[in-house]
């Protein structure tokens, strides 16, 4: 079956994950607290008048009803109106985005820079202290909870050392955010050429990045291991040795290259913890992100940017994992006949 | 080595014992596994095992590092925190098990019924487990208790419902294939209604692997609550649970007292790994293709 049919099945079975995923974020925002037509009218409006905004905002209208007005809102990219900011909850995501976007991608180059070596070392030289040692790592790894070692990180480096900049933010306080271009400082600062906001900038993500890298390192590592170990007791592997060449040329050439594939396939599920993570850590160090945001809000009562933000992760989990099949399936052509 | 051992017992050991004796040889996941009993039984005995009333202020000794007197440090009013974690580790095993526990009977059921039965409930079902498998676990977790509110109750609701899936897809894949088997064909031949055939005929089959996933989920669970309690959406004062009590400690990393955090965090990590490796050990152990090993 060529790509195109592939392509058309993977879509067409998006459609009822996306039907799925915006059912629950529905009744998760219908069962919030407060009332949204309360919100909107304002803290000095009369019953009444609370009553003719419930009815304009459908309120009064049974569920389905109500379903699809959400939906069509949200087609519009209405997400409604944040009570603490006063201002639309798409808004406050927009400008909190690049931060989020900063502290993930910085997380991931650390996962993976760390986590793709730790395996294919760990599997070539399976069952020596070096194997246990990662494994251990791993283990460990997923067993901590992920604000614990930021405030460990926080309490060695910022505390005790004093290496790294007070856990606040982005940027040291009274250094200007450089112009935006990509809304990520380190690239923007790099850009402008401002060296004194790049410096802080890094000095500022090490710390949230190297916490939500430690987290999201050992599924990679564990993946690239057991697909690595695969790899190697294959018989191509087996040929290549038997053929004479140079060990370096195989485990690093041939093996590598085909074990790196599956790797592929959790790149979704590692974007599912980097988005979990996200709340969390952005929280500890007052990261201004979506998940910060969220978080925050709601110690205002003010709900509704949380169940933005579950709803926002959601879909992009579905876009994520969408793009990561295609891209299996344009790399590996047996996926396309399963 | 051990064949020799196994080949000179003349009668096989009761099923029990064979397992137990497997478990045993693994060193780490059997230190896993003392780790967990001790942690239940000083939860389960807090009152007498605590050395302190963990609500009872030393005014003596505020802010105190550990020491002989406080083996973990005390708080800001001088609660011995010793104490306090213990005493909070009821509320961890509690909700973790309980949520564990309640998304493992939901999900064996509607999994059961799903894959024995087939047909449109089986699409409901499954269309239903897709839509929650598409949120990140943690994410839908924070979603559910922001919407419903955070008592203890509603905590492991939330935990539990992002649990579901996981046994649902576990129990009705085990059913789609033994349903077909000779053995329940012959159950239903006789007469037996569904509901025996499926009870006491094919669900026992997916025990171990419940068991497996369950003990894993307990590590998940008690993660989820962990955070949640720590953003302030879990569990809250005058509760404790180990993330809320590291929230609080995480306040006075400024000040030096290194020991309010550390300690809870480290509850969960030693909790949670044990957890894990049990999991693990019981995955090799129950899977069938490792048997005779």
């Amino acid at each position: 079956m060529g790509f195109g049919g592939f392509l058309l099945r993977r879509l067409a079975l998006t459609v009822p994950t996306l039907f799925g995923v915006t059912v629950v974020g529905f009744l998760l925002a219908y069962m919030l607290p407060g009332n949204p037509a309360l919100v909107k009218a304002g803290p000095f409006a009369t019953p009444d008048f609370v009553a003719e905004v419930e009815r304009q905002m459908g309120l009064d209208q049974p569920l389905p009803v109500q379903y699809l007005r959400y939906l069509g809102a949200l087609l519009q990219g209405d997400l409604g109106l944040s009570s603490s900011t006063g201002r639309p909850v798409l808004a406050d995501f927009a400008q909190r985005l690049p931060a989020t976007l900063e502290l993930t991608l910085a997380a991931l180059l650390i996962a993976i820079g760390i986590g793709v070596p730790l395996g294919v070392l760990s599997a070539i030289h399976r069952d020596t202290l070096l194997d246990h040692a990662g494994r251990v790592l791993s283990v460990a790894g997923v067993a901590m909870p992920s604000f614990w070692t930021g405030l460990l990180l926080i309490y060695v480096f910022f505390y005790l050392l004093d290496l790294a900049p007070a856990p606040l933010g982005r940027l040291a306080p009274g250094l200007q955010p450089p112009a935006a271009v990509t809304g990520l400082y380190v690239v923007d600062s790099a850009l402008a050429g401002d060296w004194p906001a790049l410096r802080s900038a890094l000095q500022h993500l090490a710390l949230p990045a190297a916490t939500l890298g430690i987290a999201v390192m050992a599924p990679v590592a564990r993946m690239v291991r057991a697909t690595m170990l695969e790899t190697l007791q294959s018989d191509f592997v087996k040929a290549a040795w038997g053929a004479g060449l140079p060990p370096r040329r195989v485990i690093y050439g041939d093996a590598l290259r085909n074990a790196l594939i599956p790797v592929v396939t959790i790149l979704g599920v590692v974007f599912g913890f980097l988005m979990a993570g996200n709340a969390v850590v952005e929280s500890v160090f007052a990261w201004p992100g979506i998940g910060n945001y969220a978080v925050t809000s709601l110690m205002t009562k003010d709900a509704g940017p949380i169940q933005s933000f579950v709803l926002f992760v959601a879909l992009m989990y579905v876009v994520v994992n969408l793009a990561v099949d295609l891209l299996y399936g344009l790399i590996d052509p047996r996926i396309r006949l399963g | 080595m051990e064949a020799a051992a196994d080949i000179a017992e003349a009668a096989p050991p009761a099923r029990g014992a064979r397992f137990w004796r497997r478990l045993r040889r693994n060193r780490l996941s059997f230190a896993a596994l003392w780790v967990l009993a001790a942690i239940a039984l000083a939860a389960l005995l807090a009152p007498w095992v605590a050395p302190f009333d963990p609500n009872l202020p030393d005014p003596e000794a505020p802010l105190a590092p550990p020491g002989w007197r406080h083996l973990l440090g005390t708080d800001l009013y001088g609660r011995d925190q010793l104490s306090r974690i213990i005493h909070a580790g009821r509320v961890n095993l509690l909700i973790a098990g309980g949520a564990t526990l309640g998304a493992l009977v939901l999900g064996a059921v509607l999994g059961a019924v799903a894959g024995y039965r087939g047909g449109w409930l089986d699409q409901v079902v499954m269309r239903a487990t897709d839509s929650i498998m598409a949120f990140p676990a943690f994410v839908l977790a924070m979603g559910i208790t922001a919407a419903i509110g955070n008592s203890l109750l509603n905590v492991a609701i939330a935990i539990g419902v992002t649990q579901v899936p996981s046994y649902v897809r576990l129990v009705r894949g085990e059913m789609l294939r033994v349903r077909e088997m000779e053995y329940a064909e012959a159950a239903r031949t006789v007469g037996n209604p569904d509901r025996r055939i499926v009870l006491v005929h094919l669900l026992p089959n997916c025990i171990p692997p419940l068991i497996v996933q369950a003990t894993l989920a307990m590590g998940y669970a008690i993660l989820t609550l962990a955070a949640l309690s720590y953003l302030g959406l879990g569990i809250r004062p005058p509760q404790s649970e180990w993330g809320q009590m590291t929230a609080e400690g995480a306040s006075e990393i400024v000040t030096g007292a290194w020991w309010l955090f550390l300690f809870p965090g480290l509850a969960i990590v030693v909790t949670v790994l044990a957890f894990n490796l049990l999991g693990d050990a019981l995955r090799d152990l129950l899977d069938p293709r490792m048997r005779g090993l």
